[in-house]
């Protein structure tokens, strides 16, 4: 009885622990709860029906993040190592023209994407090389790219204006889903399939964690608590798994968000690449004398960044069925925006690829959430733009880092 | 006017994980100069950034009495106005103003709504003299050395009329003769008045200048020694301190096992684009196996520099001449990974600027230099490194609660270990340590001088740059002197005396 009662109480302070430590991180995907439920009921108030938490406007929302969550992907590298990419928006319009005129030119897909995609790593190699080589500051760099590749944009779409792109493979991109297969009642079946796989993936790799860490004799969460958590993350990508099954499944778009996630955060994590990032983020000079070859890593990001430049302009001109003489613009602010949101360090050498997605997802849900009440397009960039500046400053209080002082 | 000026009663300061100051009482005398000293970590830094309010009040518990008041600090403007004036570890100067702006930096002298520049000149000139640096007022910070932006420092706190001043080892990165030449101001400061606490590792300074002397130790005033009777001694207050005699500054190197030549730099020559002079002049040394090689001279002789000109020359010199050796091959550094790569460690002087990453944990510092070590595949194995980490921080002693604690709350000396964890942990043939007891206790010092025998004795070779010329003399089996960028002379450690030292280092005859 008494037992009972101190492992009660050992669980319960355990958890609170484990609470504050990661008080950071939670605190986004309560925003993120809190702006769901507040867009859920005005949509209710507004136009008498809660259009917000629908399967379909879930679906919708995801496949809109789509493209800034990759390039938030790339710009959370080059936060980190206390660069930044200006050029992002207009790098991105300009790149997904270049895809759609390629396939006015009935170039195979395939080769269209890999195409663009090279051009991007490129364009961030010739980028990275003038900032670390020569030594031209990013901000400067990056800023007088914006400025070519608004040009370059203007002069690929200048003959015959916005380029429709017809090809449905292409469109599918970041409209289609995965195929159907087979149905269980009114669900699609590969779609619950693949989240099942995806809870027994991570249910798998935890446990693994966790008995390495056991073997090593570290301290580890006590059994009922990593019960707990693995049960909250079976919820939560079950719970989106069964809405997205009911509508039309995972969509491409998910899967390519995923893949690109799990492959950066995997590098940041684990490899020694990811360290020399963190590290030189850290302390450039202190790196460097530590071995680090800055100036190649400091390339590395920035072609890392061209890349997802171009997977997000052709994400982008696959949303929109075409490529116009305005895409892009301010993608990069939306980037770089998602990633302070999501607790990258302004002053570098701190940041997660995973939380800066789910940053993106914030904002998105705001442009989505702003748009289906029907508020213009002039506040709800004020709003936005109040509620970073808002999320950023708690973010610093909590963190008790100033930017000055 | 009372005699006693301060009294900090029944301090307590609790950090996550760690209890800093535990119920300390601590009282200064007006007029006196008191010395703190304690082992890293014991809390003279956090003591005085709550006397300071750096540490503002509700902080901690505990009272200050300033001049029988109770006060309650909320910030450093507060305690300034209460005539209390703290010199960090940490300088605070702005290098790209003036020596003039620095000193009235935060409290200029106006004429109405605008800086009256020439009464600033004015006044500087004279806190200047006082503090006999002599140097225009308008002399930019960054090119004054740092036993002169210490004395601008002190000059600061003058200006801000301090009755009070704290200074946070002030001269751990001095030279001997610019610590002489503070140590005398110090005293002619509390001639005027002044009372001065000053915490520091160096104890022959503390006995030298200190009428009292408080110990701390984990975080508890353990005791204060009154010097006005009968003299303190070094080894009295190290008992203190450690809490136990320490027979040896230095230890007892077992066998020497000294092999044949590893690593030799041969009429080194290198030009600074930057500076647009040589920093570095036909430079000639070597190094045996198992031997520990120091390095003398004074602040600015080229001895950090020679050793990033070593080290992948970092700074970008020109070098203009000679090579380096080996293992008996000649071999050239492009960068620090290729010196890394071929056996080479270098500890930079400098902790905060370029030795560690201070955002990041014990762990992620101490492995930084040597990843390889812990590959798995193409994986980091964070578990083996874990265990790495704390093995090393266990066998060097760093104070902290976990090797997940972020560098940056560390204590200045905890920081160090840190530093030299991450060069042990990378296993270089040669290892150049550059100042590496740069506020370290007198135990912590021990410990790191045996890891250093411990590490020649497994035929590792150690370079040791250091301004401490005892612990030159007291650890290296030959001695390089240096002087404005040339070797000018070697003495083996036997016949290593201070004198023949500074004669070398300011390059005159021995009379
Ligand atoms: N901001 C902080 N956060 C967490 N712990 C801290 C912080 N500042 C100091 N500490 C801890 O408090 C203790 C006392 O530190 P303090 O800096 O006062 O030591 P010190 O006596 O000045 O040592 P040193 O001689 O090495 O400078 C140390 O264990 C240190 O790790
Ligand atoms: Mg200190």
């Amino acid at each position: 009885m008494d037992q009972n009662k101190t492992a009660k109480r050992a669980l319960a302070q355990e958890s609170v622990e484990m609470l504050r430590k990661n008080i950071r991180n939670y605190a986004m995907y309560i925003a993120l709860a809190v702006i769901f439920i507040v867009f859920q009921v005005l949509s209710k108030v507004m136009l008498g029906k809660g259009l917000f938490l629908t399967a379909r406007n879930i679906t919708n929302l995801i496949n809109q993040t789509g493209y800034i969550a990759v390039m938030a992907v790339g710009m959370t590298l080059v936060l980190i190592i206390c660069q930044i990419d200006l050029s992002v928006g207009f790098g991105a319009g300009f790149l997904g023209a270049c895809a759609a005129r390629l396939m006015t030119m009935q170039v195979p897909i395939p080769l269209v994407i890999l195409l663009v995609l090279a051009l991007g790593v490129l364009i961030g190699l010739v980028q990275g090389t003038i900032i670390g080589k020569i030594g031209v500051p990013a901000f400067v760099t990056t800023l007088a790219g914006e400025f070519i590749f608004r040009g370059l944009l203007t002069l690929v779409t200048e003959a015959s204006g916005t380029i429709p792109i017809t090809n449905d493979a292409f469109n599918a991109l970041s409209n289609g889903f995965v195929p159907e297969l087979f149905t269980i009642g009114k669900y699609h079946g590969l779609t619950l399939l693949v989240g099942i796989v995806a809870i027994a993936l991570i249910f798998v790799m935890e446990i693994r964690k966790r008995r390495d860490m056991m073997r090593y004799s570290f301290e580890t969460i006590s059994a009922p608590l990593f019960a707990f958590k693995l049960a909250f993350f079976a919820a939560l990508i079950g719970a989106l798994t069964v809405v997205l099954a009911g509508y039309k499944g995972i969509s491409w778009t998910i899967i390519i968000v995923v893949v690109i996630v799990s492959i950066y955060n995997f590098i940041l994590r684990n490899t020694r690449t990811g360290r020399y990032i963190y590290g030189m983020g850290g302390n450039m000079e202190a790196a460097s004398l530590s071995g680090v070859n800055v100036k190649r890593t400091l390339i590395g990001v920035f072609a890392s960044m061209g890349c997802m430049t171009a997977l997000g302009g052709i994400l982008y001109a696959s949303r929109i069925n075409s490529a116009t003489p305005t895409a892009g613009m301010g993608f990069e602010l939306d980037a770089i925006a998602s990633c302070y949101i999501a607790g990258v360090s302004t002053t570098g050498g701190i940041g997660s690829v995973v939380n800066s997605v789910v940053g993106a997802f914030v904002i998105m849900s705001l442009t989505n959430g702003l748009n289906l009440i029907g508020i213009g397009i002039s506040y709800q960039y004020l709003i936005k733009g109040i509620i970073f500046i808002c999320a950023v400053a708690l973010d610093v209080r909590g963190r008790g880092k100033k930017a000055i002082g | 006017m009372s005699d006693i000026i301060l009294e900090m009663r029944n301090i307590s300061k609790s950090f996550p994980g760690v209890k800093a100051l535990d119920g300390v009482n601590f009282t200064v005398k007006t007029g006196e100069i008191h010395c703190l000293v304690g082992e890293n970590g014991a809390g003279k830094s956090t003591l005085m950034k709550i006397l300071s309010g750096i540490h503002r009040y509700g902080s901690y518990e505990g009272d200050i009495i300033v001049g029988g008041e109770v006060m309650r600090f909320h910030s450093i403007r507060e305690s300034e106005s209460a005539g209390i004036s703290i010199i960090n570890q940490e300088l605070a100067l702005i290098p790209e103003l003036s020596v003039a702006e620095n000193i009235f930096f935060g409290h200029e002298i106006m004429k109405g709504r605008l800086i009256d520049w020439n009464e600033t000149m004015r006044q500087a000139e004279g806190y200047l003299k006082q503090v006999r640096l002599n140097v225009p007022p308008s002399t930019p910070m960054r090119e004054l050395r740092v036993g002169s932006q210490q004395l601008v420092e002190i000059a600061k706190s003058l200006s801000k009329h301090a009755r009070l001043m704290i200074l946070d080892e002030p001269t751990s990165s001095l030279n001997e003769e610019d610590s002489a030449n503070l140590l005398n101001l110090l005293r002619e400061l509390k001639q005027q008045g002044v009372t001065i606490i000053m915490i520091s590792h160096r104890l022959k300074e503390v006995v030298q200048i200190a009428d009292t002397v408080t110990v701390l130790r984990d975080g508890m005033s353990v005791c204060s020694l009154d010097a006005a009777g009968a003299p303190v001694t070094e080894s009295e207050i190290i008992r203190y301190m450690v809490g136990r005699d320490m027979a040896n500054i230095y230890p007892v190197r077992a066998e020497k096992n000294i092999g044949d030549v590893l690593f030799s730099v041969k009429n080194w020559s290198a030009y600074d684009p930057k500076l647009r002079r040589e920093v570095l002049h036909d430079v000639n040394l070597e190094v045996r196996r198992g031997e520990i090689v120091g390095l003398a001279g004074l602040m600015g002789a080229g001895r950090t520099e020679l050793a990033l000109s070593i080290f992948g020359n970092t700074p970008g010199y020109r070098i203009t001449g000679g090579e380096l050796v080996m293992d008996g091959e000649s071999v050239r550094f492009d960068s620090p990974r290729e010196a890394i790569d071929h056996g080479i460690g270098y500890a930079t002087e400098d902790r905060k600027k370029n030795g560690l990453i201070l955002i990041q944990d014990i762990r992620f510092n101490t492995t930084f230099a040597n990843l390889k070590a812990l590959m798995k595949g193409r994986v980091i194995s964070e578990n083996e490194e874990v265990v790495q980490a704390n093995r090393l921080k266990d066998s060097i002693n760093i104070k902290a609660p976990s090797v997940q604690q972020t560098v940056l709350n560390l204590s200045g000396g905890n920081q160090q270990k840190v530093v030299l964890a991450k060069w042990i942990f990378a296993r270089p043939k040669l290892m150049i340590l550059d100042e590496p007891t740069r506020g370290i206790d007198v135990g912590a010092k021990y410990e790191i001088y045996s890891l250093m025998n411990e590490m020649v004795s497994q035929g590792m070779s150690i370079i040791m740059i250091s301004s401490e010329l005892l612990e030159v003399i007291g650890m290296s089996d030959r001695i390089y002197v240096m002087c404005e960028g040339r070797i000018t002379g070697e003495v083996s450690g036997a016949q290593a005396t201070e004198q023949n030292i500074m004669h070398l280092a300011t390059d005159t005859e021995v009379v």
